[in-house]
């Protein structure tokens, strides 16, 4: 009983310290981008794309994905030094290099969702799950990822809605 | 005279959080006569109009302010293609609502053109403002 106690407290900090490790949450945070960019969606992670796709984005947010996501050009030119400061390329843990390493060298895709890394770390998730309507698409990270707005994750947390 | 002057600027600060609303309802006026000299006041109807009037956007769908801030501006929306949380619209729901003219300036400006594929006149945002300060 005491043994097997020991060996469940040893499982939960290895766990436990999995977590700390896998927190895809900026170092620094900066209140301009989680105002602005949490508005009609969670805040993404900016460890998630290369500095290429954030400067892409930045520069075509009169038309962000079929909306009007235009900004003043002092906020934007701060959301983007953020983004690109904390972009895969800058982030440098394991997740950033292997986004970076599934991508060809001039890919800047606008979308997480589809790039390599993204679909091959989400195989085992069937294209009849992505459309249910508490789901509804791919970009819809915090559906399933329930720590997904602290930047949290790990697969503790993970609770695919039915 | 410190004292007094932090007084004045205390109730200017409280008054100028308090009545923003109608602040920039009187911003718009101004700007609605600059548009348009026969300029008389704003409609809460016609505001209501707006709000529900459904739009064919070119992309072939149908559009309107209801589709996200729900058929009524007190109740909580839902963003018709992220499926995010809203909160209300009207201020006697929200006390958030339209404190900062900046900010809503920019919905107005991103909404208008997402859901009219053009800017809105200055009567448009009054009578829309008018329509959701009217709720109780
Ligand atoms: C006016 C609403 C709006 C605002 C503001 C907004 N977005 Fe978006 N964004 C969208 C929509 C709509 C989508 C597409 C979502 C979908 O397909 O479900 C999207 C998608 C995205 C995606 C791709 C998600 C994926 O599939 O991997 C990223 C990344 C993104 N936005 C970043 C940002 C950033 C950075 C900001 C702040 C500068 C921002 N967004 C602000 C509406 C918005
Ligand atoms: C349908 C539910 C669902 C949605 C929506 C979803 N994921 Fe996942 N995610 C999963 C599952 C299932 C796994 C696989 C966990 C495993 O293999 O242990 C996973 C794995 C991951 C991992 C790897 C976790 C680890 O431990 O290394 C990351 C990072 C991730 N997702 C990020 C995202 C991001 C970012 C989004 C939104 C752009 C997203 N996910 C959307 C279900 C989802
Ligand atoms: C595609 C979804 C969507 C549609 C359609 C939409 N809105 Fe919005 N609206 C939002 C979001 C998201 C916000 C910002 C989130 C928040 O402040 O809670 C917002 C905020 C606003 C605000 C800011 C209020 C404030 O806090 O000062 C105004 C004004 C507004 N919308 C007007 C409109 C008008 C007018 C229409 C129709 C022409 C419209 N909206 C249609 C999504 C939408």
């Amino acid at each position: 009983m005491k043994q097997s106690l020991i060996i469940l407290t040893l499982l939960l900090s290895g766990a436990a310290w999995a977590d700390g490790n896998t927190s895809l949450a900026p170092a620094t945070s900066n209140l301009k981008w989680k105002n602005e960019c949490s508005a009609c969606h969670m805040a993404y992670p900016p460890a998630l794309l290369p500095e290429r796709s954030w400067r892409k984005m930045m520069a075509g947010l009169e038309s962000h994905f079929g909306q009007d996501a235009s900004l003043d050009a002092l906020t934007a030119k701060e959301i983007t030094a953020f983004l690109v400061n904390n972009s895969a390329e800058r982030a440098g843990n394991k997740r950033a290099k292997k986004v970076l390493g599934a991508l060809g060298p001039d890919e800047a895709p606008l979308r997480i969702s589809e790039t390599a890394w993204f679909v091959r770390e989400h195989e085992e998730v069937s294209p009849q799950v992505w459309k249910r309507p508490k789901i509804g698409s791919p970009a819809n990270c915090n559906a399933c990822h329930q720590g997904a707005e602290q930047g949290n994750y790990s697969e503790h947390q993970i609770r695919i809605p039915r | 005279m410190t004292r007094f002057t932090f007084l004045v600027a205390g109730l200017l600060a409280c008054g100028a959080a308090w009545a923003a609303p109608q602040d920039l309802l009187q911003s718009l006026a101004v700007q609605a006569r600059q548009e348009n000299t026969r300029f008389q006041s704003f409609s809460a109807s016609r505001g209501e109009q707006l709000y529900h009037a459904k739009q064919l956007h070119s992309s072939g769908k149908t559009l309107s302010c209801a589709s996200c801030h729900t058929d009524s501006p007190k109740a909580l929306g839902r963003h018709a293609k992220t499926g995010k949380e809203i909160l209300p619209l009207a201020p006697a729901a929200n006390h958030e609502r339209f404190a900062d003219s900046a900010k809503a300036e920019k919905w107005f400006k991103r909404n208008c053109q997402d859901v009219l594929e053009r800017a809105c006149t200055a009567q448009e945002k009054g009578d829309f403002l008018s329509y959701l300060l009217s709720i109780k």
